[in-house]
């Protein structure tokens, strides 16, 4: 079966472009000036304006980075072990490599769970083979295994382990593959190889793809197992899996309490506070819930084929998503979990119109520039809408084509569109076009909040969160309230200097 | 329904204890295939005993949550302090993702830096193009007065060569011929962050300095930090140095480009070492060095290639800051002014007025070597006795000298010092050996939260409090605020643990 679209905003009725279409292209134009030719022919693919009833965003994505441009993507690794892997709560995710990648995504991204943290759960922690000189000269995989059954004897309640490689892995000729069954024997537990070592592809994406593929190689033939075994319980009509919430600041749990609300029933959470158990028995759910299509797309799609498992992607940023969101899923199953739907959405709606009432007039208007990563830079901008904002440019920074074909449905006529943005390109869009709030990383933050625009960041909520589902809904108001009307940028530039008007 | 009042929204932080979510999380278990509470609880208990203090040290193989980063880091925070220089990191480029972030979330500023965005064409035909490629746009477009080149573990386990790659580069014109591109080979797999501190420092002041010799010296004293995060050291060094008359150059000084004003306007490269004032650095009379084992092979240079003397001084507490002045003294024939003899006696008599609340106290630390040893002169000076001494980039050198130090006190002698052991060691000794009080960065709350020991955040990454960088650590100012940190602290955790009423609030004093 083709999987579903994202339910579609309703298409501006208005063909008013957000932005000046050709004055917007000649800025383009204007920005590119500042490349040296080879890399200008190369960037220019990736800005564009994106012009209604066109089937994509017109610009090129999932391509290597300008080297020197300072483009705010990462890596393989981070894309795996920081991403998917990383959330995976009753695992312990080996660094394997040098000391630093572990020691820099340690703890960054407030993948929220619950547990006992060194005892049956390891989210926030950090473990390494921290390689020496001698581990690059001699081969890392002796170590590899030594540290696979130290770990075990030291933290007995993991339920397995993932080697993350870091890049001298791949480089080195090291086989983390014949140690992690060598392992596996030893512990007697479920060891994952993943080769995501960092200069593999061109982004955190490829990351994602690998770490998917390790679970089909390396997890589910557990269920396989399990199947043929009859140990695979029968489960109810209702079960469904979340797939691609990381619940950062608790978002897959504001979203998992709608959709047992409805009705139906979670089996896992892939990977925000999630579970080896949980990701062993999603081959038997009815249905796999995508948020995160890029990071997910790739073993919702295997468990479609391998499995018969159908997919739907879903978006729970902001009421009127979340209300199609549930409608489109409500609708796999029986009237029953329609009706449910129907008493979930009515039954939120005053705390809607409340959060509505309260931030739409606050926010109504302006305007807003977005740039994520994956997901983000289509999915939340219904959120902004519903309260009345309005988006002037967006782009991923590591989005597909297929993400960009996906983000017409969400966008305006004459929206900005850059792909892998460099900061000297968000800087002088940014200038030009002055958004009134700029919802992007850390890395972007303080470049901005020094140029006196209110700032969001959309990867880590700014440590707010949750902002899924109604409940997130009303956070992510008062947020963008807060970060726009601050009486903090009033403060900025002395009143000694300000520049008096002619009478 | 969790979220029910409009006027009192309420995040992560209140909303997942409503009854709905905490149902939620009983409900989720079923699926969990987690283990019983009784056993979690069991194998938590052995956590803290001897038995598992021994086993966790006979770890040969595993690291778990260690205080020390890689090369680059460090590298890139001391290009930042010269003047318009980009840091260009050739490699993989998530690293460079990395090290923003990190910088950027301790800092809470813009940190730029550039990768040269290696992949694998490059892993197999080596990274030459994107050196060529990278120098031009990064050039061109961030318009830098220099571009300061170090390395990704990738780069050095292929052996990319940058001085090759920089000349090649600098022939395709990427850069105009004249414009410097010092670099420095920063393998991951080697040392920690403050080696490649030391690395990028050396290969800046060998590019800079480079036929700059002159007959006769300057009359400057250098000075450079090391990996230094609080901006408030660099601003009191200087204001030290302006006080006595002192004329110096502060090398690698990263205070502005980490602490620039808002104005309004987004400056790329604030502040800074001039180029000319590094490359004049070579005719000094005499350098200071902050940090010993981040300077290493900084000073060994300068010694050896300059012929110019090098000194370590860490103006840490008031002996540290009293030797530093008086090395300064010594140096340049400058008077120690009346208003730093005032300074002083301020900080003395701040010292004296909380000693009763230090004296005796149990103190756990861990961090990067040269803070630890600042740390143990002042604890040491206040009557407190480091006990637990972890520093996960350790060398025998260091040990030796931290030895020696906690030797000439009484107050040192219960001290043992854990060279090249993690936070995860550090767990086990604050079980089986409890102590009044932890220092080290933000990593250490999750100590604090293990085994209750209140945590005074000095170091780096402190990521989950505000503006402390901001403060220094040096100086006679510095002592009151480390003084301020520590017993503050304590008197806060004296109030935790005397706050139920009827109970344990006998001793809620209101006069402490």
């Amino acid at each position: 079966m083709t999987p579903p679209e994202s339910a579609t905003l309703t298409p501006p009725t208005a063909t008013t472009p957000v932005n000046d279409i050709p004055e917007t292209k000649a800025l383009i134009k204007e920005v590119l000036e500042a490349y040296p030719d080879k890399a200008k022919k190369k960037r220019e693919k990736h800005l564009n304006v994106f012009e209604e009833g066109k089937s994509d965003c017109g610009v090129k994505s999932n391509i290597k980075s300008v080297p020197g441009s300072m483009t705010t993507r990462g890596c393989a690794y981070a894309g795996s072990k920081g991403v998917v892997w990383g959330p995976i709560k009753d695992m312990i995710h080996i660094s394997h490599g040098p000391v630093g990648c572990g020691y820099y995504s340690w703890s960054g991204r407030r993948n929220y769970y619950i547990g006992t943290t060194g005892i049956d759960s390891f989210g926030t922690m950090q473990f390494t083979s921290d390689f020496q000189e001698r581990d690059i000269v001699f081969g890392g995989d002796k170590k590899l295994l030594k540290l696979i059954t130290e770990l075990d004897e030291l933290f007995p309640l993991n339920r397995g382990v993932s080697i993350q490689s870091e890049c001298p892995i791949g480089l080195i000729g090291d086989d983390i593959e014949a140690v992690a069954k060598k392992a596996a024997k030893e512990i007697g537990k479920t060891v994952v190889p993943v080769r995501c070592e960092g200069f593999r592809g061109v982004s955190q994406s490829l990351g994602h793809h690998i770490a998917n593929d390790a679970v089909r190689d390396w997890v589910f033939p557990q269920f396989d197992k399990k199947k043929k075994q009859g140990d695979v319980p029968e489960g109810t009509p209702y079960d469904v899996a979340i797939i691609g919430d990381y619940n950062i600041g608790g978002d897959a749990w504001s979203s998992r309490i709608l959709l047992e609300e409805i009705g139906l029933r979670v089996v896992a959470q892939w990977s925000g506070d999630g579970t080896l158990t949980e990701m062993i028995n999603t081959p038997s759910v009815k249905l796999n819930l995508v948020h995160c299509y890029r990071s997910m797309n790739y073993i919702s799609r295997h468990m479609e084929e391998a499995y018969g498992i159908p997919w739907l992607e879903y978006n729970f940023f902001g009421p009127t998503q979340i209300a199609a969101s549930l409608r489109e899923i409500a609708s796999k199953f029986d009237e029953t979990i329609q009706a449910k739907a129907e008493e979930v959405i009515a039954k939120y709606q005053a705390q809607t119109d409340a959060v509505i009432a309260k931030y739409g007039p606050r926010l109504t208007g302006k305007t807003v520039a977005l740039m994520v990563g994956g997901l983000r830079p289509r999915h939340v901008v219904p959120a902004f809408h519903d309260l009345g904002m309005k988006l002037v440019g967006t782009g991923y920074e590591f989005g597909h084509n297929d993400d960009y074909k996906r983000t017409t449905h969400y966008i305006e006529n004459g929206t900005l569109i850059y792909d892998d943005v460099s900061a000297y390109e968000f800087e002088a869009f940014v200038k030009e076009l002055k958004p009134d709030l700029i919802a992007s990383g850390i890395k972007e933050k303080y470049v901005f909040q020094k140029m006196a625009l209110p700032f969001r960041q959309m990867h880590s909520w700014d440590y707010s969160g949750p902002y899924h589902g109604y409940d997130g809904f009303a956070i992510f108001a008062r947020d963008m309230d807060l970060a726009l009307n601050s009486p903090t940028w009033s403060l900025i530039g002395t009143p000694w200097n300000k520049v008096e008007v002619a009478a | 329904m969790a979220q029910n009042n409009v006027n009192d929204i309420q995040d992560h932080a209140r909303l997942f204890h409503q009854d709905e979510y905490q149902e939620l999380f009983k409900a989720k278990k079923e699926f969990e295939g987690g283990h019983s509470s009784e056993e979690v609880a069991k194998i938590a208990d052995w956590t803290k005993s001897w038995e598992y203090r021994e086993k966790n040290f006979a770890r040969e193989a595993l690291t778990v949550n260690p205080a020390k980063a890689c090369q680059p880091l460090g590298a890139i925070l001391a290009a930042v302090g010269f003047e318009a220089t980009l840091p260009f990191v050739h490699g993989s480029q998530g690293c460079v993702a990395y090290f923003r972030s990190h910088f950027t979330r301790h800092f809470k500023e813009p940190f730029s830096a550039v990768s040269s965005s290696m992949t694998e064409d490059a892993a197999v035909f080596g990274g030459q193009l994107n050196m060529i490629e990278g120098l031009a746009t990064s050039y061109n477009l961030y318009k830098p007065k220099m571009i300061a080149v170090c390395t990704t573990c990738m780069a050095e386990v292929i052996g990319d060569d940058l001085q090759a790659f920089i000349s090649n580069a600098k022939a395709a014109n990427s850069v105009p011929q004249t414009f410097p591109v010092p670099y420095a080979h920063t393998p991951s797999f080697v040392g920690s962050h403050i080696t490649g501190y030391d690395n990028m420092i050396k290969g800046i002041l060998s590019n800079l300095t480079a036929g700059k010799k002159q007959e006769t010296t300057n009359g400057k004293i250098n000075f450079i930090p090391g990996f230094e995060t609080y901006i408030g050291n660099l601003r009191e060094i200087k204001r030290y140095a302006d006080l006595m008359d002192v004329n110096y150059t502060l090398l690698a000084d990263n205070s502005e480009y980490l602490d620039s004003p808002n104005t309004g306007e987004y400056q790329m490269y604030p502040g800074g070492t001039k180029l000319e004032d590094a490359a004049d650095s070579i005719n000094a009379e005499a350098t200071i060095a902050f940090q010993s084992y981040a300077t290493t092979k900084t000073r060994e240079y300068i010694e050896t290639e300059w012929s110019q003397k090098t000194y370590v001084s860490r103006p840490v507490g008031i002996r540290g800051t009293d030797e530093f002045l008086m090395k300064l003294s010594a140096l340049t024939g400058k008077p120690i002014p009346k208003e730093l003899e005032e300074e002083r006696g301020r900080a003395v008599d701040a010292l004296t007025d909380s000693q009763a609340w230090l004296h005796g106290k149990r103190i756990a630390l861990y961090g990067d070597p040269d803070l630890v040893i600042g740390l143990v002169q002042f604890l040491l000076e206040v009557g407190a006795e480091p006990i637990h001494i972890v520093v996960s980039n350790s060398n025998a050198n260091f040990e030796g000298e931290l030895r020696a130090l906690l030797d000439s006190s009484p107050f040192g002698q219960n001290a043992t010092i854990w060279g090249g052991k993690d936070l995860w060691h550090l767990r086990s000794l604050l079980f089986t050996e409890p102590v009044d009080l932890l220092i080290g960065n933000s990593y250490g709350k999750y100590l604090w939260r293990d085994t209750k020991t209140p945590l005074v955040r000095i170091g780096y990454p402190i990521f989950d409090r505000h503006h402390l960088h901001r403060y220094s650590t040096y100086g006679y100012q510095g002592a009151i605020n480390l003084l301020n940190w520590i017993v503050n602290t304590l008197l806060d955790e004296l109030d935790r643990n005397t706050i139920i009423p009827s109970k344990t609030d006998i001793s809620y004093d209101l006069i402490r």
